[in-house]
């Protein structure tokens, strides 16, 4: 199989690569949306805390 | 063993775990579907009826079995929380939902994609399609439950009764293909005797549906820990954790 044979699909190009192109999407997003939200979480406690002794 | 599970019921210890379990999940998870892209992609011949559209399979059908084996996690683990209190199945259950919800999304657009070309439509109200697609609602009603109710521990015990209601839309999107009509084609794997697929076909399948688990198993993890940092955000570790990062 040559890579333009690869490419190529066998004329479904379109439907099989966009199926895999939207599956990639949803993979990286389910691995991106936990470590933004960690992220945040953290930054919001440790501004809570700096608040909290600055208080005290 | 039993010490192993009664820590792994402690939030603490259970984010360390998890933690150090995250990249090994991570590494067998990718090393499974590179091997599983490869021989699905490259090794295997074309359908002798659906061309190399059938390729859209590989992704399709481990969603989709993804989208029924992830809700049926969710309502046991909410079952768990709900007889048990166990804080932790409550985490599992409601960290699970909007995983849940992206393969079923997955599930239904590639079938659409997929559907298109052989069928010669996006979309047909057939018992298949139209059961998973309350699926999705039964993950979007559980999220939107557990994000509209204030106090968490109360959210988590009403998402867990309706999960547990919607248990009952699984057998009927497992058989939707045997009772009625449909365009959907059978199963082709679980039958009994032969599965009726090539086992250039079957292997790549198999090792894509294993590494969807994987890595299921990993995103839910990370979840889960950032869910119990939100539960246990007034707890001593926690802030010694927010005080070193």
């Amino acid at each position: 199989m040559t890579l333009q044979q690869f490419f190529h699909m066998g004329g479904y190009a379109v439907y099989v690569w966009s199926s895999y192109a939207i599956a990639l999407v949803v993979l990286v997003a389910n691995v991106v949306a936990p470590i933004l939200q960690r992220r945040k979480l953290f930054v919001q406690l440790a501004r809570r805390q700096r608040r909290e002794r600055r208080e005290s | 063993m039993l010490r192993f599970f009664h820590q792994l019921g402690s939030p603490k210890h259970f984010y360390r775990i998890a933690g150090r379990w995250i990249p090994w999940l991570a590494a067998a998870c990718a090393a499974l579907m590179l091997i599983g892209l490869y021989q699905g992609m490259v090794v295997a011949p074309p359908d002798y009826q659906q061309g190399d559209s059938y390729r859209i399979m590989f992704i399709h059908v481990p969603s989709a079995w993804m989208s029924l084996f992830i809700y049926i996690v969710m309502a046991v683990a909410g079952a768990i929380g709900l007889i048990w209190h166990m804080k932790l199945a409550e985490v599992i259950a409601i960290s699970s939902a909007p995983i849940g919800a992206s393969f079923t999304f997955l599930a239904l657009v590639t079938g659409s994609i997929w559907g298109k070309p052989m069928w010669g439509a996006w979309w047909v109200w057939d018992a298949r399609l139209t059961s998973e697609l309350i699926l999705l609602f039964l993950y979007l009603g559980v999220m939107a439950l557990y994000s509209a109710v204030e106090d968490k521990r109360t959210a988590a015990r009403a998402t867990a009764i309706l999960a547990i209601v919607g248990v009952v839309n699984i057998p009927i999107i497992h058989y939707s293909v045997e009772w009625w009509n449909t365009l959907h084609q059978g199963p082709t794997v679980t039958k009994f005797g032969a599965p009726s697929i090539d086992l250039r076909m079957l292997i790549p399948l198999l090792l894509m549906a294993v590494a969807f688990k994987l890595f299921y198993a990993m995103v839910v993890l990370m979840r889960a820990r950032v869910e119990v940092l939100q539960r246990e955000r007034n707890a001593q570790w926690v802030r010694e954790l927010v005080d070193i990062s």
